[in-house]
């Protein structure tokens, strides 16, 4: 028996098939894994995404702790209620997790991580936390989080709320998230479609969702979560990159704020690689053969051997994609070895999806 | 509870075999379809193969694992269910009919006794979960 989220017993009501995920009992699906991902693309879908570890970090020193803490610079967020993607790392510049953090108002900040590493990162927060006397961090296991995406999910979710409740939800910008009264909504999400998340006390999630079933937004599952998320050339923590990879081998260069004067952890061992040369890249495969492409198949290419690190099927595309850490500079086509056989695939652009729509145009604009 | 026809025979690797004289018609139960979930590819032995029981002769994968099949019966592919190539999926919604995936002349059909009756399947399933 694992972990339950407050919305465990909507999942059985809903059909799920339940499975472990990092000692949590999530729903995999409803019944059809391409079903879900498919309403996510064209209509609207809802994730339980409650496992996630909810941290509020405040007080005088929080800037300054999160700006030495993160690979990217929250010194970018100023406007009230942004978003910033960013890696942690340790000193050897590896990935202890990623991240998002939101600014929600002066001296206090929003950061959410990853379930799996929950108990690591929890750590290395307080561990970091030492240095800096006005800070406060204070886990939020009392918050649940609902995902709602998809082309219609802005549309229908508004409608789950008081009328100035969705004039704000209306003006909020990409990246950017609001709160009111408990809750916090935002607009983002691991899809690559529009769409909200919204964080509130674990005690009113349930009617939430029961509202957003009925207004015809569907359940959908980790199973599709993972291959919409792939499509949209999002990472994946512990598959894409860990602790004995850096960002600028995990195709996440540009969420690395190195440039100016701030320090921050694993900045030297980051600007050691940048001055060595970055040696590996992290690159799109599009499957040319049939079959399905999966995590760790060796890939070769003319600049030398690499590695499949999420690999799966596309439902949007109709065909297997993946992601690949390969030698800097492979380009083309490359082949994947699948049991005894050599199967060819081709080198592309990520993301594959975006908002519903193939980035893999005629004669190759990706490729 | 996933179907188990009575009058097919099976595997223990979850293929199942509808004997018609010394033809084999070859397929995957319910039960593993429902544990793979969502098919999306299906790799089947060529028609005119000759393939011995027990060898894996196929992949069956799903959007999350790839599955091997296995021959129950020995002999000779005499045809394949070429639909599968662009509609894998009918092995989810029909695995016992539209799903079925290959026919063999079998050489010696008293390989079927070696093969689990339905009872013993059901049994078999069971006791996985």
């Amino acid at each position: 028996m694992g972990n339950k989220t407050p919305l465990y017993q909507c999942h059985l009501d809903a059909g799920a098939k339940i499975v472990d995920f990092a000692g949590w009992d999530m729903p995999i699906n409803y019944g059809s894994q391409l079903k879900e991902h498919t309403i996510v693309r064209s209509d609207a879908g809802m994730f339980d995404v409650s496992h996630m570890t909810v941290v509020d970090v405040s007080g005088g020193d929080a800037k300054a702790y999160l700006q030495y803490l993160l690979a990217n610079d929250v010194a970018r967020l100023s406007v009230t209620g942004k978003a910033l993607y960013s890696c942690m790392l340790n000193e050897g510049g590896g990935v202890i997790d990623d991240l998002i953090v939101y600014f929600l108002r002066d001296s206090f900040y929003r950061v959410v991580i990853n379930s799996a590493t929950r108990e690591k990162d929890l750590a290395w927060l307080d561990l970091q936390a030492r240095s800096y006397p006005d800070l406060r961090l204070k886990f939020r296991d009392d918050v649940a989080m609902l995902a709602i995406q998809g082309p219609q999910a802005r549309d229908k979710a508004m409608a789950l709320f008081a009328d100035y409740q969705q004039q704000a939800m209306q003006q909020l910008s990409r990246f950017q998230g609001a709160e009111f009264d408990d809750c916090f909504i935002a607009r983002t999400g691991y899809t690559g479609e529009d769409g909200y998340e919204i964080m509130m006390l674990s005690e009113q999630i349930a009617d939430l969702w029961d509202s957003a079933l009925a207004a015809g937004i569907a359940a959908c599952g980790l199973g599709a979560r993972d291959t919409l998320r792939l499509e949209a050339g999002m990472n994946l923590y512990g598959t894409d990159m860990d602790e004995t990879t850096s960002p600028l081998v995990s195709g996440l260069s540009w969420t690395v704020s190195i440039s100016d004067e701030r320090d921050f952890i694993g900045k030297q061992a980051l600007q050691a690689q940048q001055a060595a040369g970055v040696q590996q890249s992290l690159v799109g495969l599009l499957l040319l053969d049939r079959g399905v492409l999966r995590n760790h198949l060796k890939v070769l290419t003319a600049k030398g051997e690499g590695e499949i690190t999420s690999g799966s099927y596309s439902p949007t595309l109709q065909q297997s994609i993946a992601m690949a850490r390969v030698p800097a500079g492979a380009t083309g086509q490359v082949e994947v070895e699948v049991r005894d056989k050599l199967l060819k695939a081709e080198i592309v652009k990520l993301p594959f999806v975006r908002e519903g729509k193939s980035m893999l145009t005629e004669g190759g604009n990706n490729k | 509870m996933s179907e188990v026809p009575s009058e097919l025979k099976f595997l223990s690797t979850h293929e199942w075999v509808l004997v018609e004289g010394n033809i084999a018609t070859v397929g995957v139960s319910d039960h593993a379809q429902e544990l793979l979930g969502d098919l999306v590819y299906v790799e089947l032995p060529e028609q005119g193969s000759s393939i011995a029981a027990g060898d894996s002769v196929g992949v069956i994968e799903s959007v999350k694992a790839a599955s091997d099949t296995y021959a129950p019966v020995s002999g000779e592919v005499i045809e394949i269910n070429d639909e599968l190539e662009g509609a894998p999926d009918k092995i989810n919604s029909d695995p016992y009919s539209d799903g079925w995936m290959y026919k063999v002349k079998m050489e010696d059909p008293e390989e079927v006794g070696d093969l689990l009756d339905a009872g013993a399947y059901s049994d078999a399933i069971a006791d996985e979960e």
